[in-house]
């Protein structure tokens, strides 16, 4: 275990205060630089031990078993050598470390490897121009020779924002609610209404689309509206489940205050449990914009595609980043598959801005920002007041 | 929320509307009874909790002194299969009323609870005034009801220049104290506390019993505790709860606090006060 030695400089511990002998600090399991050499130096062994028995001994080959033989070797080398240093209770504690760490490679590498996949192909071809044209007039398969113009993915982006846009301003407020219904209000059928809305979770996304086209497209046609309605379905169960568990962690104890101060229950729901729980419904949300942003069944029936530019969410077929990667990949010429992976990778990049701007909105600091943003103009309001209450 | 009317006593007084005030209420409680469903949890009792007076509830646990003070402010029907009898009053008006509104009820009549809970999302200035901005009582000048109410917490002159900051990030001790100035923003006619300091340090308790002392002039208090020394110095009157074995709680003796732990009538009064049970 690593110890850091004191350095007795004034000034610089609050704690020695220059009187009495140095202490000699130390913390306890703390993984220090010597153990990240140890950890490094094993796994070059354990490398080399892979390499002689895999190459060298038994003429195996394939990169997949070379990787899972070095993690195995790794680990025993790893377990004897803090055995050897440590003793036998931290090499157990370090083994399971390595472990865990090792599984979080596991998950992380196929993930990261998607990402850079998606970037090594897609990222050369997005460009402004990408970002700013349609479809429109592009033939879709080019002829060698023929001058082509590029095709870009605007009218795409456009679709998926109002789509999504819109299922989230039907899905978002109805999930909420209904997650308050079944933890606030409670009641005898909101036992049923949870099994429904975890039976709607795992509803095929397409169910959704072809629901939407039996009651809604054969008489009004298609429309990016109708993709909203697929979209919302999916979106209502997951923000529901989201917000319902971070409701259930706010304390009874507040509503408790809450009422004992007078408020009625919807007050109570409205200025208490919900603001407390305000990041977690937030996190909610965000899984429900990940999971239908990305949803290309529900659109089949729905939105029916489109090169061109739809502003109007009501009426006509409307594009859509996801149902163009589909319609370009199932094409399968060069040109189209370059512009499925474009798309793809504004697709990406276009989740993690909502993510991000997520994120900000529901930080603390941000928080504290609005609330003081909020008290200043209910300052305001009172100045203009006057004295109503007979107190 | 079940409140079986039928258990209710006949010949309640015609419902008015409760007297707001900046003044302390008397409330007074006859026959009260409770149930937890089919149990039988509190039994036949009768109290008056004097204007100005502090009372203490005592009495070792499961005697039902929570549950009769939540009675005192109607958020004993908050809890599943609640039911109860008999008739309580605040200055004369029946608080179980039809009339009367619950929500109505509990802003006369304020509640601390053992465990602070400060409202997390809200700064320190915004819980003092949650309770007003529940009840959609505007005041002209908010930050003289903060300081107001701070001040007759005892909570002021350590937080008076973080008023912004959450309420959750002060000591449990302060935000007990909070929670009493939450409640006494409202101005109520009774302030119920249940156990308030059993989660705190001596210094804290301390603490708070000086406010109590401080606000007894203008707000009726009602006190449950465990701690004997506590309800000698905080409390002008007694009543000591007791509840046997498989028997719903009852209210064994009640009188002033200096009579109360000096000369009990009761041998079981005087085996509790002392220490020799419970």
């Amino acid at each position: 275990m690593t110890t850091t030695s004191v350095n007795s400089t004034p000034g610089q511990h609050r704690f020695h205060l220059g009187q009495g002998p140095a202490h000699r600090r130390m913390r306890p399991r703390e993984f220090g630089p010597t153990d990240i050499v140890l950890a490094g130096l094993t796994l070059l062994a354990a490398i080399c031990t892979a390499w002689i028995v895999f190459d060298q001994l038994t003429l195996l080959s394939g990169m997949l078993g070379f990787v899972v033989v070095t993690a195995a070797v790794f680990l025993l080398y790893y377990y004897v050598l803090n055995r050897q240093l440590l003793g036998r209770r931290a090499a157990s504690d370090r083994l399971m470390g390595a472990v865990a760490t090792l599984a979080m490679a596991a998950i992380m590498t196929p993930l990261v490897l998607m990402v850079g996949f998606l970037f090594e192909r897609g990222a050369h071809l997005l460009s402004w121009h990408v970002l700013t044209t349609t479809q429109q007039g592009v033939p879709l398969v080019c002829v060698p020779h023929q001058h082509c113009a590029q095709a870009g993915v605007f009218h795409a982006i456009v679709g998926t924002a109002e789509q999504v846009g819109f299922a989230m301003l039907l899905g978002v407020p109805a999930g909420i609610l209904t997650a308050v219904y079944l933890n606030e209000v409670g009641g005898r059928l909101a036992h049923w209404v949870r099994v429904i809305v975890t039976a709607m979770s795992g509803l095929p996304a397409i169910v959704a689309g072809i629901f939407i086209y039996s009651i809604w497209v054969l008489k009004f046609h298609f429309s990016g509206f109708a993709g909203s309605l697929a979209l919302a379905i999916l979106l209502l169960p997951t923000v529901t489940r989201g917000t319902e568990e971070v409701l259930k962690i706010v304390p009874g104890d507040l509503r408790e205050a809450s009422a004992a101060l007078g408020a009625p229950q919807w007050r109570t729901v409205w200025s208490v449990v919900l603001p407390t729980a305000r990041s977690g419904i937030l996190t909610a949300v965000m899984l429900g914009i990940a999971v239908t942003i990305g949803e290309t069944a529900p659109l089949l029936f729905t939105v029916f595609g489109s090169t061109t530019t739809n502003w109007n969410l009501f009426g006509g077929p409307q594009a859509s980043l996801p149902f163009l990667i589909w319609e370009m990949v199932k094409l399968a010429s060069k040109s189209t598959i370059d512009l499925a992976y474009t798309a793809a990778l504004v697709l990406f990049l276009l989740v993690f801005v909502v993510f991000l701007s997520g994120r900000i909105l529901g930080s603390p600091w941000l928080g504290s920002a609005v609330r003081s943003l909020a008290n200043r103009r209910s300052a305001r309001r009172r100045v203009a007041l006057e004295e109503v209450a007979d107190r | 929320m079940t409140m079986s009317l039928g258990r209710r006593a006949v010949g309640v007084p015609p419902a008015r509307p409760i007297t707001a005030g900046r003044e302390a209420g008397e409330m007074v409680a006859e026959g009260v009874c409770a149930w937890f469903g089919k149990r039988l949890v509190l039994e036949d009792v009768t109290l008056t909790m004097a204007r100005n007076e502090v009372t203490a509830l005592i009495g070792p646990s499961g005697c039902g002194k929570s549950t009769f003070l939540r009675i005192l402010n109607r958020m004993h029907e908050t809890i599943d299969g609640a039911q109860l009898a008999g008739t309580v009053s605040l200055n004369g008006t029946d608080i179980y009323g039809l009339e009367q509104r619950a929500v109505e009820v509990r802003r006369h009549i304020g509640m601390v609870f053992q465990r602070p809970n400060p409202f997390p999302a809200m700064t320190i200035a915004q819980n003092v005034l949650s309770g007003l901005r529940f009840n959609r009582l505007r005041v002209a000048n908010p930050d003289e009801v903060v300081e107001e109410a701070l001040v007759k917490a005892g909570l002021w002159n350590e937080v008076r220049n973080r008023l912004k900051a959450l309420g959750g990030d002060l000591s449990g001790g302060q935000q007990q104290r909070l929670c009493i100035a939450r409640a006494l923003a409202l101005r109520p006619s009774v302030l119920l506390m249940d156990e308030p300091c059993s989660a705190l340090d001596p210094t804290s308790t301390r603490r708070i019993e000086q406010t109590i002392g401080d606000i007894s002039h203008e707000v009726t208090v009602v006190i449950v505790t465990h701690n004997m020394q506590q309800a000698q110095r905080v409390s002008d009157r007694c009543a000591f709860f007791l509840a046997g074995e498989d028997e719903p709680g009852r209210v064994v003796e009640e009188g002033p606090t200096e009579q109360m732990f000096g000369n009990p009538d009761d041998p079981r009064t005087r085996d509790y006060v002392n220490g020799q049970f419970g």
